[in-house]
């Protein structure tokens, strides 16, 4: 009877994992549920005490515009990087001491759910929104568009994401998260080997945001190829727009197949179904199939727009056009091509035979070239520039030493022989970090630094951004050098004890010092933040042309932040560079007072709503309920789901026109603050 | 300001645009086609892995199959018409059409339906193989496009009974004419995939 009502909830043993575990991992879970309630009741006990609650709703959660869902999406993904970090330090600590008698901190149940959850979150819950959070900052304001294509939807795809990152982050204290990797490879995700509801976690986690980001990548898709402002061609394109529309068809593509690799799984967990079982003619080697055909163009999905990032960095701060526009986007395109064809490179050892795998092992060794050519680029751009040092510029500087270290293992690894060596060794592990955090993670940061002021209205400081850099450099070399080694040694990824025979252990201590100073780095980035806030309105931090960078792409050519409107009068483009250009000619349609009196129209604007929000909410209380198989609250919270979609439908009010003249008084506001502070 | 001038400054300055749209909503069929092709594959590579069970050959009816088959090309013809009439304005026709194809799609749903319990009562149900696993994803989820098919077509026949032919709901009926004539599309695969290939 209970448990018709409360499902798999009934059994205590299901949802209070760790209270049958050792004391010792009891410690680990309360004190983090303590600091998780900490930091709640500061949260919520902050908003109420500042009476923010009815500013939060009105200005934030029932949001359309792409610049403050983009403030979200970074707020959030900071908030799971923390997570995600946080089990990395443990996952070094744990094997820096689990050697010969000592068996570490951990149990084992405990550390497989670690690595897991930091895969998991690094990429779905921190990467992907960090990058969707540049795509929503930066890409309509550098097409001079006013919003994205489908602002609703564009909200939806935000909630549905945070749908998804709760879900993760619940079953630290519910349950217990999958314990099968962060791709969960069959049979050993199935139910007879993963009987818990960790792995069913995992799916609806990633499903959820899953589905949220598919729509994110039809709403930009559409966004750059419908909305650019009059005169921008494809090739007049910002490359960072570029790399968000190639990323965006990625994901078009790429997106699909994950769902259907999650449902059939899903399918195999909760139907008795045997698509990918070791009996009943089920094949696992399906599923690898599919979930790389997904995960390898994925790992371009992420590292195209921090391409991107570069190139507008590298361009500003050498106050020079960039080297080779047309061949960047053309290795844009032809990355995005080829990252289709190279996923068994995932699985050499999968006995496809020597033909597919020397074609897999080619493939992949060709996309060397065209990344090669965005390097040489970017050199090219910054040869006889007047480069000023900022800290985006040293993210940069960091990263070709990184990434093209990560590149040449990466080439190593694609060799057929080689891999078979080294194939689930922490080589690859060491590899793929060294791409990830030496490309995607360090444009992000860039990145971030780069767009700030405009976002926000007020510079980061600078002193700390260095002192980050350098600790982040630093503690990655000093990680990850003696994992590589480790690689060559023969440990296996996901190690959770070694025998002191292995000699492993003097190298996993120095990779756990290489991560605290890693951690002093996150520190700097932490007080960066907290510092620059408090600076906010000093001279020194604030931007208030707009154009702290002296940039050259349309989104400097208007306030920061931006008005909600954006453009107050559609920007006409002439060239690369549209913004310099301008400068250049000496006039600027959007903000300078000298130039002839403006003529402003009627803004067409969509209203805010909460439809986004409430699906992302039903979402959760769906997902939850099939994780935990209370059925009945499953289908009332699916049939409000289609419910709220309905009545949405019927709602035809969704638009308004803002008036030239509230158009013409904002921008007279600003252009008096301007005058104020002597501009 | 009061809602008419509203509505005189958008109908002077800015005709509804609905291009953006359906090029969006088209793009998104693009991205269900994928999905439908992942489940084709896995179809295609499952479809003899039995594990010593019936094959496809064993279990269908080519002519019940093909009663289904014209029940929704048929449908799709009538959204075609419903179409039609919605280029003329005339109202009353594409409600018309509209309740006719709806009821043609709640057809094929229902023959689907009564197919797969039919082979469920007959002792195959998708725990029986991965072959039949791959059968019953593929084709109910063609079967759960159609009904959400459905359930939109109910909202677009109030919506065109309440506001009539507007740009607004023109551009929906376009939206889910794609979907319609999509699905089709599928269910042409399916047939041929499944059924026909599966009868050799």
């Amino acid at each position: 009877m209970l448990e018709t009502i409360i499902g798999k909830l009934s059994n205590p043993q299901e949802v209070f994992p760790y209270m049958y575990e050792p004391l010792s991992q009891q410690l680990i879970i309360f004190s983090m549920l303590g600091f998780i309630v900490l930091a709640g009741i500061a949260v919520v006990g902050g908003i109420t005490y500042f009476k923010k609650w009815a500013y939060l709703w009105r200005e934030w959660i029932v949001t359309v515009d792409h610049k403050r869902i983009g403030a979200m999406y970074l707020i959030v993904a900071f908030v799971m990087l923390f997570r995600g970090f946080v089990d990395a330090v443990m996952m070094r600590t744990q094997q820096a001491l689990s050697s010969g008698d000592s068996y570490g901190y951990l149990v084992p149940q405990h550390f497989d759910q670690v690595f897991t959850a930091h895969g998991v979150i690094m990429i779905f819950f921190v990467a992907m929104p960090l990058m969707f959070a540049f795509f929503n900052w930066v890409v309509p304001l550098q097409i001079g568009a006013r919003d994205v294509a489908f602002p609703v939807l564009n909200s939806l795809s935000f909630w549905l994401f945070v749908a998804g990152a709760l879900l993760a982050n619940v079953s630290l204290l519910i349950g217990d998260f999958s314990h099968a990797g962060w791709l969960a490879y069959p049979p050993f995700s199935e139910i007879a080997y993963s009987p818990t509801v960790g792995t069913d976690y995992y799916i609806w986690a990633v499903q959820i945001s899953g589905i949220g980001s598919l729509m994110s990548g039809i709403n930009f898709f559409v966004t750059i190829l419908k909305m650019r402002c009059p005169g921008m061609t494809l090739m007049r394109m910002p490359i960072f727009t570029w790399t968000a529309l190639c990323s965006s068809i990625l994901i078009m593509i790429i997106f699909p197949v994950l769902t259907v690799a999650l449902a059939l799984l899903g399918f195999d967990r909760y139907m008795d179904m045997h698509f990918f079982t070791t009996n009943f003619g089920g094949d696992q080697m399906m599923y690898v199939n599919l979930v790389w055909i997904w995960g390898h163009p994925e790992v371009y999905v992420l590292v195209l727009p921090a391409f991107g990032i570069y190139s507008e960095v590298v361009a500003t701060f050498s106050r020079k056009p960039l080297f080779g526009y047309a061949t960047m986007v053309w290795a844009t395109a032809v990355i995005t091509i080829l990252s289709f064809l190279v996923w068994a490179h995932h699985f050499f050892t999968m006995g496809a035979g020597a033909d597919v795998n020397a074609v897999f092992g080619i493939l992949t060794m060709i996309i060397s070239i065209p990344t090669g050519v965005k390097i040489f680029n970017w050199l090219f751009t910054m040869y006889r520039g007047r480069i000023t040092f900022t800290s985006p510029m040293y993210w940069l500087m960091g990263f070709f030493i990184t990434f093209t270290i990560g590149g040449m293992t990466g080439v190593m690894l694609a060799v057929p022989g080689i891999d078979f060596q080294a194939h689930n060794s922490t080589f690859l592990v060491a590899h793929f970090h060294n791409t990830i955090i030496g490309g995607v993670v360090f444009g992000y940061f860039a990145g971030i630094t780069y767009w700030f002021p405009k976002i926000f209205g007020f510079k980061l400081n600078e002193r700390l951004g260095k002192c980050a850099f350098w600790c982040w450099l630093v503690g990655f070399f000093v990680a990850f050098v003696p994992v590589y080694i480790l690689g060559g040694m023969g440990m296996t990824r996901r190690l959770y004890h070694y025998d002191a025979s292995t000699g492993y252990q003097p190298y996993l201590i120095v990779a756990g010092i290489g991560a605290a100073i890693i951690a002093l780095g996150v520190v700097f980035q932490v007080l960066q933040i907290i510092i620059s806030i408090k600076n906010k309105n000093k001279k020194e931090y604030r931007d208030l042309t707009g154009d702290p960078w002296d940039g050259r792409t349309l989104e400097w050519a208007i306030a920061s932040p931006p008005p909600f409107y954006n453009f107050a009068v559609d920007p006409v483009v002439k060239g690369i560079d549209a913004f310099w250009e301008q400068k250049e000619k000496g006039f600027n349609i959007q903000s300078n007072p000298k130039s002839e009196k403006l003529h402003y129209q009627d803004i067409h604007m969509p209203r805010n709503t909460a439809v986004g929000f409430v699906v992302g909410i039903l979402a959760f209380i769906f997902s939850f309920a099939m994780i935990w198989h209370i059925w009945w609250l499953g289908i009332i919270s699916l049939v409000a789901t289609i419910g709220t979609l309905v009545i949405r439908s019927f709602n035809y009010d969704t638009d308004y026109y803002l008036k030239a003249d509230e158009v013409e008084r904002i921008e007279m506001q600003h252009q008096q603050e301007l005058a104020r502070a002597g501009l | 300001m009061n809602n008419t001038s509203i509505l005189n400054q958008s109908a002077h300055h800015h005709p509804f645009d609905g291009s953006k749209d359906v090029f969006g909503f088209w793009i998104y069929i693009m991205t269900d086609c994928i999905l439908f092709a992942t489940l084709f594959a896995v179809y295609a590579v499952f479809h003899t892995h039995t594990y010593g069970g019936p094959h496809a050959k064993d279990l269908f009816s080519l002519p019940f199959v093909l009663t289904e088959t014209l029940l929704l090309l048929s449908s799709s013809f009538t959204y075609g018409l419903a179409t039609l009439s919605c280029r003329d304005g005339n109202k009353k026709a594409v409600l018309s059409w509209l309740w006719l194809t709806f009821i043609l799609g709640a057809s094929f749903i229902a023959l689907e339906i009564y197919e797969f319990h039919n082979l469920y009562v007959e002792g195959h149900s998708w725990s029986s193989s991965a072959f039949l696993s791959s059968f019953f994803t593929l084709v109910a989820t063609h079967g759960l496009h159609v009904t959400v098919g459905l359930v939109w077509m109910l909202t677009m026949l109030f919506q065109v009974r309440k506001h009539g032919i507007t740009p607004v709901t023109k551009t929906k009926l376009t939206c889910l004419g794609l979907f319609w004539h999509f699905l089709d599309i599928v269910w042409i695969f399916v047939f041929s995939v499944v059924y026909l290939m599966g009868a050799i």
